[in-house]
């Protein structure tokens, strides 16, 4: 369960940041993307995959999250 | 000349070859031949691992990250190297931070402060005598600002309890007192140091300030972070960054103070050189705080030209035209440069291996000056830092990562640069060798580098050590017939 920074990039995509690891990769999907809802299974450009049960209205980025492994 | 992409893979190869077979597996995702196409580097190169027991590697410890780059150059603090003499002894004052102020009376940064751990101290534990030697450097040094606590090895190996303490002391003298957890065994190069260095400065400092609303921020307000003065670098940035009519609150941590530091968040951008050994704080003051951040490169007029316009870009009009007065100005300037060292250093080919930013930063410099860099690599980087890289090196450069002693001579022996940047450790083999050689960590005792005056001043020492008349006479004389008649004989 990693906590993960998500920040906007600078051509307004997502990018996904696990502090522990230092690892930054780009978001390629997220399931549930509104105004209303943010979250469910997400995929990373270089195919890992991970979960975050949909928060409501979306969230401010950049912020700090708890992710499961998908 | 270039090499082809064929060539530098079998190079590569052949370096490879005489190592076991796990060893050279392990070394070979750490070897890759740029290839301008790829977009994430972790495809072609492997970074941020251990380093192979038995090679000689170039890397530091944690303690070195921390002590050493980040809070050593604060320079109104007392940095404690906490433990035995040696780690902070043989580090001392070597990375030329400069900085002004009257050391042993306000600053500090080129003092050695230890606990001087000797048997004792790891048999019953050191935590009564840092306490002590905080009430101490109280005593001595009434001016300092507040202390750190940097742990050596042996902190972490005997359980000592320097938070408990830190946090007891800090009350009794009333300053910040703040530990760092920078064992040197933690991680896998200084890297993580620095990573330790930037959370303990979030978790211990940087909200120090969040209530007192005493500081008059104006809209101009930034930050530079990531530069450690080296020779007067954040100086020469600096007088840029303030001719474009913006203003420098904070110095990260080169000519820095505990002040600039606490006031940081009020900050309206945060600009950052070195983005290896501070990004964590930038990413943590955006979250926090809502200050954007944005990676700059002052080496060379085109990288500086092509930064001060993303810079201004963050800000208004004025600011904006601003910086193109600046570019203006220097221009004169830079153009002479280029046109009294261009044609003396035209077609010359540069080999790096250095830490932090200067592997892809120093790139730009080169090429201004006709100059082309055929082989780099960081001694540290991350995966984020290739990303980086591979766009600014050319197509079928080499490029390596936590290169070995033994790696980087036969590489130079086969690529054969005209220039090698590295550091101390590197430097004197490859003088030996009979190679023009610069110490890229703290500038070869010159500097500074960064913006347009640093410029002048790189270019003058690149020409200075490439056409110095010393290396014709490396070469014994009765050595120098020998190789013209073996090349005869071998008929070429
Ligand atoms: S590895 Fe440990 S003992 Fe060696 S310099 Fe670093 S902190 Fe000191």
């Amino acid at each position: 369960m990693p906590n993960v920074m998500i920040r906007v990039k600078d051509d307004g995509g997502l990018l996904f940041y696990i502090a522990k690891k230092d690892q930054e990769e780009e978001i390629a999907s997220v399931e549930r993307d509104s105004d209303a809802e943010w979250g469910g299974e997400i995929e990373l450009t270089d195919g890992s995959r991970y979960y975050i049960d949909p928060i409501s209205p979306k969230p401010a980025f950049p912020t700090t999250l708890r992710f499961k492994r998908a | 000349m270039s090499m082809t992409r064929e060539a530098t893979e079998a190079l590569i190869q052949e370096v490879l070859e005489v190592y076991p077979e796990s060893a050279k597996k392990d070394r070979a995702k750490h070897l890759a031949v740029n290839d301008q196409t790829v977009e994430q580097s972790k495809k072609c190169i492997t970074s941020n691992r251990k380093s192979l027991p038995g090679v000689m590697t170039i890397r530091g410890c944690a303690y070195a990250g921390s002590k050493g780059v980040v809070w050593g150059p604060i320079k109104d603090m007392v940095h404690v190297s906490h433990g035995p003499v040696g780690c902070g002894q043989y580090s001392r004052a070597g990375r030329r931070n400069y900085y002004v102020g009257t050391t042993g009376i306000n600053t500090f940064g080129t003092m050695n402060f230890t606990s001087d751990f000797q048997e004792k101290d790891i048999v019953f534990g050191g935590d009564k005598k840092l306490a002590k030697i905080v009430t101490e450097i109280e005593a001595l040094f009434p001016l300092s600002k507040g202390i750190t606590v940097q742990s050596e090895c042996p902190i972490g190996l005997i359980g000592d309890d320097i938070e408990a303490v830190s946090k007891k002391s800090a009350k009794e003298i009333g300053k910040p007192v703040v530990p760092v957890r920078c064992e040197g065994f933690r991680g896998v190069s200084q890297s993580l140091g620095h990573h330790i260095a930037n959370d303990a400065i979030r978790d211990w400092v940087l909200g120090n300030r969040d209530k007192d609303s005493s500081f008059a921020a104006t809209p101009y307000d930034v930050t530079i972070i990531g530069d450690y003065n080296i020779g007067g670098d954040a100086w020469a940035s600096r007088t840029l960054i303030e001719d474009m009519g913006l203003r420098v609150i904070a110095q990260w941590s080169g000519d820095g103070t505990l002040a600039e530091i606490e006031n940081t968040p009020k900050a309206k951008l945060n600009l950052i050189h070195c983005y290896r050994s501070m990004n964590y704080i930038s990413r943590h003051m955006e979250e926090k705080y809502g200050i954007p951040w944005l990676e700059y490169n002052f080496f060379g007029p085109t990288k500086i030209a092509e930064s001060l316009r993303r810079i201004a870009g963050f800000f208004d009009e004025t600011i904006q035209a601003n910086a193109e007065r600046v570019i203006e100005k220097y221009q004169a300037g830079y153009e002479a440069v280029i046109a009294k060292y261009r044609p003396r250093l035209q077609g010359k080919r540069v080999m790096l291996y250095v830490g932090g930013l200067r592997p892809r930063h120093v790139i730009g410099a080169y090429e201004d000056l006709g100059m082309e860099v055929v082989g780099t690599g960081y001694e540290f980087g991350h995966n984020d830092d290739y990303d980086r890289t591979i766009k600014e090196m050319g197509e079928s450069t080499l490029i390596y990562d936590d290169v070995t002693g033994y790696e980087f001579e036969e590489f130079v022996k086969r690529v054969k640069p005209d220039l090698i940047g590295s550091g101390i450790k590197e430097k004197y083999i490859f003088q030996k060798m009979g190679i023009p050689f610069r110490q890229m960590h703290s500038w070869d005792y010159s500097g500074p580098y960064h913006g347009y005056d640093g410029f002048a001043i790189f270019a003058r020492d690149m020409d200075m050590t490439l056409n110095n008349p010393c290396w014709r006479n490396v070469q014994a004389p009765w050595l120098k017939g020998r190789e013209a008649a073996e090349s005869a004989a071998a008929g070429n």
